[in-house]
């Protein structure tokens, strides 16, 4: 009884000791700021900074000691903070939405063929180059939905997928995975977008698409500055983009939108109000 | 004997073969289409850079696209004709590649040929006209037939091993051809074994031949050649448990047979070698059987390489209402066609057509861990597990379960009671982690 008391008793001192040394002999000295930076990080671990999650993000800035690499879902309140703890000057977060561009849901676009494999949009872009007729429009299997991480994706009943101007934040990850680059990254004020992917001529447009941009130059004619159209398709220069509202009823395919108003059809995301997203001013 | 005592491999499972349709069929010859599409990719690897011009007269069996680089080779004109294109037309993938387009003048008169002697010729001059033949493996993998002949000296070939196993469903190519031209086999087996110089010949085939296993164990017998009936189960025909079943030896993951010391090809493959080193003539045909379904006469028929689908069907007796599915190849492995437009090529070793009703069409449910995709799997790989990485993108667990030594023989597929799309999946895997690897 006593023996193993004893026994016992030494185990735990013995662990307790060699603990103890190693705690001190192999102590990792942890800048404070990494851990202030990361308290104040959004914690989504989306990886838009260009850096392994959030802790990587905070290691980074620290070892660097250099804010260049901005975290877009935190926004300009973040890079404040941020900013703040590292002691340097803020840097501007130019906020940016990713959109999607292209309206063309089963009910508008062509379908090529029916496709019956993996539900992810890379695996039929890889079939045929895809089931949809028009090369560049949304596939709507919904792998953007998948991989977002702040759920700011939804797929309509037809087929097509919407972004959530609240939810999203930017990180640019559906960007990356979309195998159609249907997806972009536009600066958040700007709301009005035209909505096709498509560079083949009009006259093609037409055959597979409904709402698909035919490089009619009528937006370009109304609102001169605000949009540019290079090979045969039009796009809002975003500069410039409080001029664009002015065509979109003028458009005659109805490629040009304006988010304030509304999401594409079939999306059951209510309409955002202006300002679309808050950010509080530098 | 029973099917317990013949050579196999772990795994795989028999869908009904469906085979009785053109089994008993002689190999039929089909006649020449309007016009002849030409891929200048009609195999793995480097696409062929065209070499005639539109307008120009070709002869058969004369080079009309140059191999570019070692994993590639040179195309041939299949008939005599003009060249009335040179396009991008849809290719069997189901995209616009370039393609010669050849409008035959009916006489299918060939260009001058240069036959000769297997036994006068060395190795390397073999393997030269085995290259400028343009022979590819012919039972649908189309891998350049003379890049697997020069393995590199550190990795010594002792056995040969000929495919004759046809485990596809409905496939009865090379069947037929095993009993109409087993001669011609033998003597492509007689060049490779010269080029190769192995100790061991074996040819396997799937225990359902039993004309065809015969009729080759006599012709073989003292030749040092052995023919070993292999038990009927899909995919014994994979290059890689074909290797297992017959000799006992496991390709390593992420290898190439040579590894193990051996190189297997199709008996077609060795067929059409035979043809290209005696007669000197390139690979301009093949054999192909056409079933399914919605085919009213199902036959095997030597069509030329570049025939459109359609002509195919045509010959078989047309169809009445418009396919649900188009397949080039096997139904377990063969490419899903976008149209009857697009050309048969040297890999064609089938086209099967199938209504909606044949298609087993079901709605995806949960997986219920039933575990036979896992007892399926030839490579003995998870199918569920990887699939379930492909869901949420995570590329490295997936490459750490495996995925790269996924086959896609779709057992995995056909077995899921749940109808979840497994091999899909793993193609899915095997894309992007290639595409990981490229970037890194």
């Amino acid at each position: 009884m006593l023996a193993s008391i004893v026994t016992l008793g030494l185990i735990g001192l013995l662990a307790a000791c060699a603990l103890g040394f190693a705690a001190k002999k192999f102590h990792v000295e942890i800048d404070p700021r990494e851990q202030a930076l990361l308290d104040i990080l959004p914690g989504a671990n989306c990886g838009a900074c260009g850096y392994p999650g959030c802790a990587g993000y905070a290691k980074g800035v620290v070892a660097s000691g250099s804010i260049a690499d901005i975290c877009p879902p935190g926004g300009q309140t973040v890079m404040q903070k941020v900013a703040k703890i590292m002691d340097l000057a803020p840097v501007t977060a130019n906020p940016q939405i990713s959109v999607v561009i292209c309206q063309g849901d089963n009910k508008k676009a062509v379908q090529k063929y029916n496709y019956l494999g993996l539900t992810d949009c890379r695996a039929a872009q890889k079939l045929a180059d895809g089931p949809k007729t028009c090369p560049a429009g949304c596939l709507g299997l919904g792998t953007c939905a998948m991989i977002c991480p702040f759920g700011a994706i939804e797929m309509t009943p037809d087929s097509l997928a919407v972004i959530d101007r609240k939810k999203c934040t930017g990180c640019g990850k559906c960007v990356k995975a979309c195998p159609r680059f249907v997806i972009k990254l536009t600066p958040l004020d700007a709301t009005t977008h035209v909505l096709c992917n498509s560079h083949d001529k009009g006259a093609l447009v037409r055959k597979y698409c409904q709402v698909g941009c035919i490089a009619c130059q009528i937006c370009k004619k109304t609102a001169p500055g605000a949009y540019e159209i290079e090979n045969m398709l039009a796009s809002v220069v975003y500069d410039q983009h409080r001029e664009a509202d002015q065509a979109v009823d003028k458009c005659p395919t109805h490629c040009i939108r304006n988010f304030a108003s509304g999401y594409p059809d079939g999306s059951r995301f209510a309409a955002p109000t202006v300002p679309i997203k808050k950010t509080k001013a530098a | 004997m029973s099917s317990s005592a013949l050579k196999t491999f772990p795994g795989g499972l028999h869908p009904p073969d469906s085979k009785q349709a053109t089994a008993g069929k002689p190999i039929e010859l089909s006649p020449l289409p309007v016009e002849l599409i030409l891929p200048l990719s009609q195999h793995i690897g480097a696409p062929a850079e065209a070499c005639v011009e539109v307008g120009e007269f070709v002869l058969k069996g004369q080079m009309i696209g140059r191999a570019k680089g070692f994993v590639s080779v040179p195309i041939h004109a299949s008939t005599s004709g003009e060249v009335i294109a040179v396009e991008p037309r849809i290719h069997p993938s189901g995209r616009l590649l370039p393609s010669i387009v050849i409008k035959p003048d009916g006489e299918e008169s060939w260009c001058e040929l240069f036959p000769a002697d297997p036994e006068k010729l060395t190795a390397a001059e073999l393997i030269e006209r085995i290259l400028q033949a343009g022979i590819v493996g012919m039972g649908g993998a189309t891998f350049p037939t003379h890049v697997k002949l020069s393995p590199p000296d550190d990795k010594p070939i002792d056995t040969l091993i000929l495919n004759g196993v046809e485990c596809e469903p409905f496939l009865t190519a090379d069947h037929r051809l095993m009993l109409e031209a087993p001669k011609q086999i033998l003597a492509g087996i007689n060049i490779l074994r010269k080029i190769l110089q192995v100790e061991k010949t074996w040819i396997g085939i799937e225990a359902n031949k039993p004309d065809a296993i015969a009729l080759l164990q006599e012709l073989c017998a003292g030749t040092g050649i052995e023919v070993v009936p292999l038990a009927v189960k899909y995919p014994q025909g994979a290059e890689k448990q074909l290797i297992l079943a017959l000799t006992g030896r496991e390709v390593p993951s992420g290898s190439l047979p040579m590894e193990v010391g051996v190189v297997v090809q199709n008996v077609a493959t060795a067929a059409a070698i035979a043809t290209a080193v005696i007669e000197g003539k390139p690979l301009v045909d093949r054999v192909g059987t056409i079933s399914g379904p919605l085919i009213k006469k199902p036959k095997n028929l030597r069509f030329h390489c570049g025939t459109p689908l359609q002509h195919l069907v045509d010959l078989c007796g047309g169809i009445e209402h418009p396919p649900a599915k188009i397949l080039a190849g096997g139904p377990m492995m063969g490419q899903t066609q976008l149209t009857l437009e697009a050309p048969a090529t040297r890999g064609t070793s089938g086209l099967l057509l199938f209504a909606k009703e044949d298609l087993p069409l079901r709605p995806q449910t949960p997986c219920i861990r039933c575990g036979r995709c896992v007892q399926v799997c030839p490579a003995g790989l998870l199918p569920t597990t990887i699939a379930a990485y492909v869901r949420l993108d995570l590329i490295e667990a997936a490459e750490q379960t495996s995925a790269m030594d996924c086959i896609e023989c779709g057992c995995c597929s056909y077995s899921c009671p749940a109808a979840i799309p497994l091999v899909q999946s793993l193609r899915q895997a095997k894309g992007m982690i290639l595409e990981k690897r490229r970037g890194a």
